[in-house]
């Protein structure tokens, strides 16, 4: 088990050096820094004395040992564009963007699993038949039309719930929330489908598809000649089963709702760190370029790590592997 | 004959499919007496285990019982409602699969499995049932049962997983127990300790055994009487002795004639010239007449019904009176 830990560890670092090199490329190479800090009158010599302080001199592997070194401490330079440090800056803004992660991963299990399980239960159901046709929908359809529409329908007709920002938040000093208002519960309802309907579609598939193949196999059918109920059958054992690649994909699509924020941000002005990332492309600002791309590769690494030790606590057979090895 | 546990009575099962009903059971007709041990044998399709499945209420869809009747202890059991049927399964008949390694759901362990199978027949606590648990891993032979009883499935080889399996089928002191192919995915050196078990059990508890299988040694070793079952009929049905010395039906003399072969590498049941028809072109008459040697004009007309014939029910026209050989 100690082993199987260290062993994703080294795997999580090497990942997060190979993104730092590209993020460290992008610094250094996509454009001159020099250039983007200093005015027009600045001297030939003063830019020189200022590319020997910044160290733009030294071999570049030094280069990117600071570079890294400095990432890790936290330090991940200063935005051109608002002369801040970036990780004050997406600091500010992680807040909104997690809690809507967060609000749709949810929302994707909540609504994906019980629909999943349902589907496969009941084939023959009319409900089944729906749950199936809006998932069809929810696969095609791109996640900024679904934004739209929802706003068409729910902000700008029925006129029931905002249709941008963040509603009222509360400022906790390290984190805003808006989980403590009811405009900013409010705000986060639209938004909150837009970005996890994708995910629900997926998961109510995977259910699917996982459970009626679960039904089929021989414990079931064991399980079922043993007297147990249908209930202990479908939820105690076929259930149980299906959680396994659940899990498992459900955190990895984790990474990619945070990633995937960008455009859910941007349709509903979501002031969440997507947003910022899309102002800084268009004004060039590759620190906070950088930073962005680091802290999503860091996210992503860091679920797959507790994806797999949750892979782990639900199947033994993982577990006694990994005690051997 | 005394004593009748189990009475199966012109049994019926089909499957409607695209091309037509097919027959999977074709009046099929025995008795198990208790603590007696009926074997079952048959070439794969001939329709075993659909008599297995159809008497412990678990044919899959849209397969289902046509016609006839099962009882166990004079009760009708064929036609209960389903949450009475439950509480025949696994209380009162137990069942044993071919693939210890399949029956067990790998993600619980075995106590897990065990407890929630006494429970759901037996009034019993969480540690009564535990204890109930030890005790029957410990009677089919599992050592050590205190401290294995929570280790999980894929810690067990084959032979120990289809002790458990057993254990599993004897939670509830059931009467009758239908063991389909029990050694059949086992090592060899491992079948005769699990018929052994089998037949220790049965002579220890009174428990009725209806143990399927392809393989005549096993029939030989362990059974009392052995019903041959050919294109989903039965052919012959007689005490084990008799019918391995003189077999009356012309399938069941061929079957014999391929014991010493089989008791070598215990192979399949194929050494009559030609093999079964599919249920889909049974011809008419009798369906042992395209491989028949004693066949005569009326076996192709006619199907020869289930009559009594010393001491054995045979299902062949040789012996109506006047043609006997
Ligand atoms: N779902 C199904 N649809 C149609 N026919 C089926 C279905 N399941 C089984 N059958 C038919 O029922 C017949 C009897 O099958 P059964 O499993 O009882 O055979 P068996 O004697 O147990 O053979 P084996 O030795 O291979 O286990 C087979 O010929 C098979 O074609
Ligand atoms: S009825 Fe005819 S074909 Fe069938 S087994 Fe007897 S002799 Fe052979
Ligand atoms: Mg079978």
């Amino acid at each position: 088990m100690l082993a199987f830990i260290i062993r994703r560890l080294v795997q999580s670092i090497v990942v997060m050096l190979v993104v730092s090199l590209i993020a460290f490329i992008m610094f250094r190479f996509v454009g001159d820094p020099v250039d983007q800090m200093v005015g027009l009158e600045t001297t030939l010599e003063e830019r020189a004395k200022l590319r020997e302080q910044l160290g733009l001199n030294d071999p570049l592997p030094v280069q990117f040992w600071h570079f890294v070194s400095k990432a890790a401490q936290g330090n991940l330079g200063i935005s051109y564009q608002f002369k801040r440090p970036v990780l004050q800056m997406i600091g500010d803004r992680l807040p909104a963007t997690l809690e809507l992660s967060f609000v749709s991963a949810l929302f994707a299990l909540l609504a994906g699993i019980p629909m999943g399980v349902y589907t496969a239960l009941r084939r023959e159901s009319i409900l089944s038949k729906l749950f199936l046709t809006i998932s069809l929908i929810g696969i095609s359809l791109p996640t900024f039309l679904i934004g739209i529409i929802l706003i068409f329908i729910f902000a700008v007709h029925l006129q029931w719930l905002p249709s941008f920002g963040r509603g009222k938040v509360v400022d906790l000093g390290w984190w805003s929330t808006g989980f403590l208002t009811v405009s900013g519960l409010k705000a986060l309802i639209l938004p909150s489908i837009t970005l996890g309907l994708f995910q629900m579609t997926l998961i109510m598939r995977l259910v699917r598809s996982e459970m009626m193949e679960v039904l089929r196999t021989d414990f079931i059918k064991f399980a079922r000649a043993r007297g147990l109920s249908n209930r202990a059958v479908h939820f105690g054992h076929a259930l149980k089963n299906t959680m396994v690649p659940v899990i498992t994909i459900t955190g990895l699509q984790l990474g990619s709702i945070i990633a995937f924020a960008i455009i859910t941000e941007t349709v509903f002005q979501w002031p969440g760190m997507g947003l910022l990332f899309l102002q800084a492309v268009q004004n060039v600002d590759i620190p906070i370029m950088a930073a962005y791309l680091l802290l999503i590769a860091f996210l992503f690494v860091t679920i797959n790590l507790i994806v797999d030790l949750l892979y782990v606590m639900v199947d033994p057979r993982i577990r006694i592997e990994g005690k051997e090895a | 004959m005394s004593d009748v546990l189990l009475s199966v009575q012109d049994l019926v099962v089909e499957f409607p499919t695209r091309k037509g009903i097919l027959t999977a059971v074709d009046r099929i007709s025995f008795d198990i007496s208790r603590g007696e041990v009926l074997g079952v044998v048959g070439e794969s399709g001939a329709g075993k285990s659909m008599t297995g499945s159809a008497i412990i209420g678990l044919i899959e869809p849209p397969g289902h019982i046509a016609g006839g009747s099962i009882s166990l202890a004079g009760e009708r059991i064929d036609n209960l409602p389903r949450d009475a049927m439950r509480k025949v399964r696994g209380k009162r008949i137990g069942m044993v699969f071919q693939d210890p390694l399949t029956s067990l759901n790998p993600l619980y362990t075995i106590a897990e499995q065990l407890i929630e199978t006494i429970r759901t027949h037996m009034k019993l606590s969480e540690s009564a049932a535990r204890a109930r648990a030890i005790e029957l891993l410990d009677e089919v032979g599992i050592p050590a049962a205190s401290r294995r009883i929570d280790d999980y499935p894929h810690q067990f080889s084959g032979g120990m997983r289809q002790r458990v399996v057993i254990a599993l089928a004897l939670c509830a002191e059931p009467e009758l127990i239908i063991a389909d192919e029990p050694t059949t995915a086992l090592d060899v050196s491992v079948q005769s300790q699990i018929i052994d078990v089998l037949k220790r059990l049965c002579s220890e508890h009174r428990t009725a055994v209806m143990l399927i299988t392809h393989d005549m040694g096993v029939i030989a070793e362990a059974a009392d009487r052995v019903a041959v079952l050919y294109a989903g009929r039965v052919a012959e049905i007689g005490p084990v002795k008799d019918v391995i010395k003189d077999a009356k039906h012309p399938y069941t003399k061929g079957l014999m004639g391929s014991i010493p072969t089989l008791m070598q590498d215990s192979d399949r049941l194929t050494q009559i010239p030609g093999s079964m028809p599919r249920l889909t072109d049974i011809p008419p008459g009798c369906a042992f007449s395209p491989r028949c040697p004693k066949a005569f004009a009326r076996c192709f007309i006619e199907q020869p019904g289930c009559k009594v014939h010393d001491g054995r029910d045979v299902a062949c026209m040789l012996y109506d009176e006047g043609t006997a050989l």
